[in-house]
């Protein structure tokens, strides 16, 4: 009944290729933002912040990265972890070693580094496919893994591994607590979100999903392999490496190497996976899934258990945190390939046509 | 050079349970064309069920080793048919004519479930594993070289379970009807299909038969080196040995993995302290994706392959 395009006239090109050419679309993606931004500073606790809403906006960026990926180019990746590291990694050492760069500025840039060792890893891409570039990443994964605790110059010589992010200011102004950090986070994930989106509209996102289609018919109709390949994984690293700088600078503030091991590349591919190949919504959706599901299993499943007289430990829990997300990707991929973005379209194909579906 | 050859040899027969865990692959890959990334879990699981039901069975219901042993694999056995089942039945049979990344994707969680499930039933602990293999270290060549070569017994006997294994399945693919069937599902599905053989049945059956690979490797290199999580790294160690001998060559799989084997091992001992150490993780993926450039079939993979 409310969600009609009926009446609303494309008078111009730019209002026929806009992003959301529903009006009501646009109506509510600008309130979802007015919340994120406006309402939710007031109501959310420093627990809220730190267990839910600033991972969910850094892992809904890396998702996104990943989905540029895996979802539009069609190219399997087991390494986002490891390029997750390298932004992280990135960011601190130009935040050391400029020292007057701001913090975020190196965030920002840390993505130019992870794009260009994207790059580097994904020359094997023009060659092989399919399972052979699967490992192919996962060499990546494993080799960012050792760099980045046996090559004494990524970590500044730290006898222990572990490095410290700077504190976070601008203008003066520190903008370490909760509520600053959100909205960071949330403005870079915003601003590059849209930009993907953006970009996946273009010319570039239609070869990407020309050679994720069909390499061979892709190049007969005259899309280069190499460039398109190449600028997935340039833009895909680029956007996941920005979110793991500001995991590591925003979220965890201190970190170690096995904070970027390969159960992060896992996690971002379920997020991927279970939120919707191809679409950006989906990678927001998943990663907002992806993280709430264990909060919700470590609240609910123990006095589940003890309602049948079984004490669930929180070894028990991660347990069945992995058993559900293993069912839930076969149980997607089986039912529904384009995951949870899928659903929410069906729901507005059934809207549109509600309450009158002749 | 007495040292060499202990590090050639150490890795050669960490190579053998390498090659373990490719077998399983080889056997799926070959069959279905499935790229099954839970051989790893499947390794965990046979091997959890194995030293539980053995712990079971010695400990509460006081049976003799002898006994409990037979019995106890049995019901490992008896647990992997089950998993091939459900595999076959929930998973493979809804996803009968996917592309192959998306099964790929598919036997990621299948792995995830795999590994809680059999974690949260068996339990998560380390558990030592005792089959009664040999464990006492022994010295070899002492007359060539000074102290001689020293060798785990245990490996020995490793290689020796491996080169039956082999060879068993060279028989079986050979020589029976099952084997013929599986050859010509692996060879045409369509064709096989048309003169009779069922696919779904020869799905269950390759899938048990790498579940009982599975647990002939959980049972070694449970009592290496206990049973315990990190078993399932080892499917990812698998992955560049099956780079190496091709996707579908058994004696690929065998050759693959004692080159990775012996390859790391020196790699580490010779080559690591000059680069910080700890290079093992990542040398055999170095080693393979070289190789995938130069002959990307493998070893004594068939020349067919997907390429851009």
């Amino acid at each position: 009944m409310f969600y009609r395009e009926a009446g609303q006239y494309k008078a111009s090109y730019g209002a026929d290729q806009a992003i959301f050419p529903i009006a009501q679309d646009r109506f509510v993606v600008l309130a979802g933002m007015a919340v994120a931004f406006l309402v939710v500073p007031f109501l959310a606790s420093e627990y809220t912040y730190r267990a839910v809403l600033i991972p969910t906006v850094i892992l809904t960026l890396a998702a996104i990265g990943l989905n540029v990926l895996m979802g539009y180019c069609g190219q399997v990746s087991l390494g986002s972890g490891a390029f997750m590291g390298v932004g992280a990694y990135a960011a601190f050492n130009l935040a050391i070693r400029l020292p007057f760069l701001n913090p975020l500025v190196c965030i920002l840039l840390s993505g130019f580094v992870a794009a260009a060792i994207g790059i580097a890893f994904g020359i094997p891409s023009l060659r092989i496919k399919g399972f052979y570039l699967a490992c192919a990443t996962l060499a990546a994964q494993f080799f960012g893994d050792w760099a980045f605790l046996r090559i004494k110059w990524v970590t500044n010589h730290t006898p222990s591994g572990s490095v410290n992010a700077p504190p976070i200011q601008m203008f003066g102004y520190d903008l370490s607590s909760p509520t600053a950090t959100y909205l960071i986070a949330l403005t870079i994930t915003i601003v590059l979100g849209l930009a993907a989106k953006n970009i996946v509209r273009g010319h570039i996102g239609r070869q990407w999903m020309a050679i994720r289609d069909m390499d061979i018919a892709a190049e007969i109709i005259g899309v280069r392999p190499l460039f398109a390949k190449l600028s997935a994984f340039a833009v895909s690293s680029f956007l996941i490496g920005v979110a793991g700088a500001m995991w590591a600078f925003l979220y965890l503030g201190s970190w170690e190497p096995a904070a970027f091991s390969i159960d992060r590349s896992f996690q971002l591919m379920f997020m991927v996976i279970i939120g919707g190949l191809g679409s950006i919504l989906g990678s927001a959706l998943g990663a907002i899934f992806i993280v709430l599901l264990p909060i919700f299993l470590n609240q609910a499943l123990p006095p589940l258990g003890a309602l049948i007289g079984w004490k669930i430990s929180t070894a028990t829990v991660s347990h069945f945190e992995s058993m559900i997300f293993g069912a839930l990707i076969v149980f997607f991929l089986v039912v529904e390939p384009h995951g949870l973005a899928r659903l929410w379209s069906v729901a507005k194909e059934k809207l549109r046509l509600w309450p009158f579906p002749h | 050079m007495g040292f060499f050859i202990e590090v050639l040899i150490g890795g050669l027969l960490a190579g053998v349970l390498y090659s373990l865990v490719a077998l399983g692959f080889v056997l799926i890959f070959k069959a279905s064309g499935v790229f099954n990334f839970a051989q790893g879990a499947m390794v965990l699981a046979a091997a959890l069920a194995l030293v539980r039901a053995l712990e079971v069975m010695q400990v509460q219901w006081h049976w003799p080793f002898g006994l409990a042993l037979p019995a106890a694999f049995a019901f490992a056995a008896a647990v992997m048919a089950l998993i091939a089942w459900a595999a076959e039945r929930l998973v493979l049979r809804k996803l009968v004519n996917q592309e192959g990344i998306i099964l790929f994707m598919a036997t990621i969680g299948v792995t995830f479930f795999i590994e809680g499930l059999a974690q949260t039933v068996f339990g998560a602990d380390v558990y030592p594993l005792n089959i009664g293999l040999p464990k006492e270290p022994i010295f070899l060549l002492e007359s060539l070289f000074e102290g001689g070569v020293l060798v785990n017994e245990l490996d020995i006997w490793a290689a020796v379970i491996a080169g039956l294994l082999v060879a068993g399945l060279a028989v079986f693919f050979q020589r029976t009807r099952i084997g013929r069937a599986l050859r010509a599902v692996a060879d045409d599905h369509a064709a096989a299909q048309s003169v009779g053989i069922a696919l779904n049945q020869i799905w269950f059956i390759v899938w048990l038969v790498a579940g009982l690979v599975a647990l002939a490797a959980g049972a070694v290199w449970g009592s290496k080196l206990g049973v315990q999580f990190s078993l399932t790294l080892l499917a990812l160690k698998a992955l560049p040995v099956l780079i190496l001998g091709g996707f579908t060559s058994v004696p690929g799989a065998i050759v693959g993995g004692l080159i990775i084997g012996a390859g790391e091992k020196l790699a580490e001992v010779f080559l690591g302290p000059s680069m910080g150490g700890g290079i093992e993780i990542w040398f055999a993926y170095v080693v393979a994706l070289l190789f995938l450039l130069v002959r990307p079939q493998g070893l004594f993979g068939e020349r067919i392959i997907e390429r851009v």
